[in-house]
């Protein structure tokens, strides 16, 4: 109890802090930019978590159903009027129901194939986005109204953490867990494993598509190349980065990735390649991300390894 | 029905870059489990040293392909010591991000030092048009080049795998890293084997594809990386001749599809036919299907 009350009050001092000093003008727009984008990956990047870190399932996907959100907003803010609470929720809803879509039949593959499938759907929805001319088509989605403000990104992110924090605490995430760390031991314990990696996946994208609806009404303007593999991949990293399965890490992930990238705007010829190589040095110095778990098995340790299973 | 072979002409020459490359990722994976997205990039490199070959120094197309494919052999078993050797033994999450910084890391490298800018490849080879049935099926005689030169490379490469004692410790490896180990196979040694056959064939591939489509540019491996990595999951990642059948595969579908009116969804045709094919058998068309030991 003591420890909501403390958190409470230091969500509450930031989110007045950072309103303060956006409002008198200290913080200017390209810093603003910046923040806001923090907000977006930090949502992103704890609902790839759910599914990569938690679930253990492999998607490199995860920008598809941020593009789906962001054109479901842009749509129902721009060309239907709606109200901006309802485009995000129906954006989260669509993107759901996309991710059960998509999961039920991909979820039956594993790894790497997983990835692959995932990688297909990514490109598959952002090709088709290119070729529907109500969206906009290639030259993209103009005249988004603008509606994200601190307030929204600052309440979707903490509402996104706190869910996803307490689904995993639940029976549910456990469920979740135990996939993660053994798919065949989860089912023996009568885990309904299909039912899970679909609601893991369905709520990572629902959480994606709320996190697009805010890009989408933040930037005026979206194009489907903007949630291309890259980007899916840029999600990935802060999810690695902070430590897989770890809620706390993603959100170390987002801000120390975008303040390096923040750093690198000085050099933008060689901002790329810095960049890899300092993704390079973290997957090769610390594997398991900055509050990693030590790779999930630590009881593993010294333990005989099950040569059938790591030859294959 | 002439269109229709025409396209076919097309496919097979498209399908055997694609093949070429799918080798390269399918080897790779067989032996290290790795899906190994700088090898797109790899292509890239093996296109700018044909370039620089032949237009700097007047080079002729075969030693110009013979030389870019020693290179990117050399550059592939460089990647890999430096890259690939440290996280041999850490998740696969990590050395999938590892291999994706690799690939940033060659993209804008090359970015800055060669600029964004496309470039034009020089003609090489004669353009030599031979005309069928009338004039109704044209035949450039590039097409023929890079069928036969495709032809040639798997060849050569189905000799070294299968008659050669580096092909054998390969497949040793590949099928159990320990036991070969055990038997006295250098897997070092292998794994680095492996990778400068993988990249010198992406090598001649990228040389190839700067010939016959004369524009090359620093990005231009993302793309057909991609493309060959489905054509290799296709055919059963793992499997030589898998991913020949998938890049002939892919290659012929592609050039069909857009031919019959749906160019600008032939990527997206590519990635459904890969889903479906995972859906319905996960380990490739050519792929045996392994039953998980508990």
């Amino acid at each position: 109890m003591k420890k909501n009350i403390i958190s409470f009050s230091i969500l509450t001092i930031i989110y007045f802090l950072v309103k303060i000093l956006l409002d008198i003008g200290i913080i200017d727009s390209y810093l603003q930019l910046n923040i806001f984008l923090i907000g977006i990956n930090i949502i992103l990047a704890v609902g790839l978590n759910l599914i990569t870190g938690f679930t253990g399932q492999f998607s490199l996907g995860h920008a598809a159903f941020m593009s789906i959100g962001a054109y479901t907003s842009a749509v129902f803010t721009a060309k239907l009027g709606q109200s901006f609470i309802v485009a995000i929720l129906v954006s989260g809803v669509i993107a759901a129901f996309a991710g059960i879509f998509i999961g039920i039949p991909t979820l039956r593959l594993k790894g790497d194939y997983l990835a692959i499938a995932t990688l297909g759907f990514g490109e598959i929805v952002r090709i088709i986005a290119l070729n529907i001319d109500y969206i906009g088509g290639a030259i993209g989605f103009n005249d988004i109204p603008q509606y994200t403000n601190w307030t929204w990104i600052f309440m979707m992110t903490v509402a996104t953490v706190f869910l996803i924090k307490h689904f995993i605490n639940s029976y549910h995430g456990r469920a979740c867990i135990a996939i993660r760390e053994d798919e065949i031991a989860a089912e023996a314990m009568g885990i309904n494993t299909t039912f899970y990696k679909v609601l893991a996946f369905a709520i990572g994208a629902f959480f994606a598509g709320i996190a697009g609806s805010l890009y989408a009404n933040y930037f005026y303007f979206i194009k489907p190349d903007s949630f291309g593999f890259m980007k899916s991949i840029d999600i990935l990293v802060i999810v690695v980065f902070g430590g897989m399965g770890s809620i706390e890490g993603s959100i170390l992930g987002a801000i120390l990735l975008s303040i390096i990238s923040l750093f690198l705007q000085g050099i933008p010829e060689l901002r790329m390649v810095v960049y890899s190589v300092v993704l390079f040095a973290i997957m090769v110095y610390r594997p398991t991300g900055l509050l990693g778990k030590g790779e999930f098995k630590l009881w593993k340790k010294g333990a005989e390894r099950n040569v059938s299973i790591e030859s294959k | 029905m002439e269109q229709l072979l025409q396209q076919l002409i097309n496919g097979i020459s498209l399908g055997s870059i694609y093949a070429l490359i799918a080798l390269g990722y399918t080897m790779v994976y067989g032996i290290i489990n790795l899906i190994n997205f700088a090898h797109g990039d790899i292509y890239m490199i093996g296109a700018y040293v044909g370039f620089a070959l032949t237009t700097f120094l007047g080079l002729g197309f075969f030693p110009s392909l013979l030389i870019s494919m020693l290179v990117c052999s050399i550059l592939g078993m460089i990647i890999e010591k430096v890259a690939y050797k440290p996280i041999r033994n850490s998740t696969r999450i990590a050395a999938l991000i590892t291999a994706i910084s690799v690939s940033l890391f060659l993209e804008y490298t090359m970015v800055y030092f060669v600029k964004p800018d496309t470039r034009t490849f020089p003609e090489v080879l004669q353009s030599k048009i031979l005309t069928l049935f009338n004039g109704k099926i044209i035949i450039d005689l590039k097409n023929i080049y890079i069928i036969l030169i495709t032809i040639l490379l798997m060849a050569g490469l189905q000799y070294v795998v299968h008659k050669t004692k580096v092909g054998k410790a390969m497949r040793a490896v590949s099928l159990d890293k320990n036991a070969a180990e055990l038997m006295g196979v250098d897997v070092n040694k292998t794994i680095s084997y492996t990778f400068a056959i993988g990249s010198s064939l992406a090598g001649a591939a990228g040389v190839l594809v700067g010939v016959y489509y004369n524009t090359i540019n620093p990005l231009m491996g993302v793309v057909p990386g991609l493309k060959a990595f489905v054509a290799a999951v296709l055919g059963g990642i793992g499997i030589i001749p898998g991913a020949v059948f998938g890049g002939f595969f892919l290659g012929m579908t592609e050039t069909l599809v857009s031919a019959y009116g749906g160019s600008v969804f032939k990527d997206a045709v590519a990635f459904s036919i890969l889903i479906i094919v995972l859906l319905i058998k996960p380990n490739g068309l050519l792929g045996k299907t392994i039953k998980e030991k508990v």
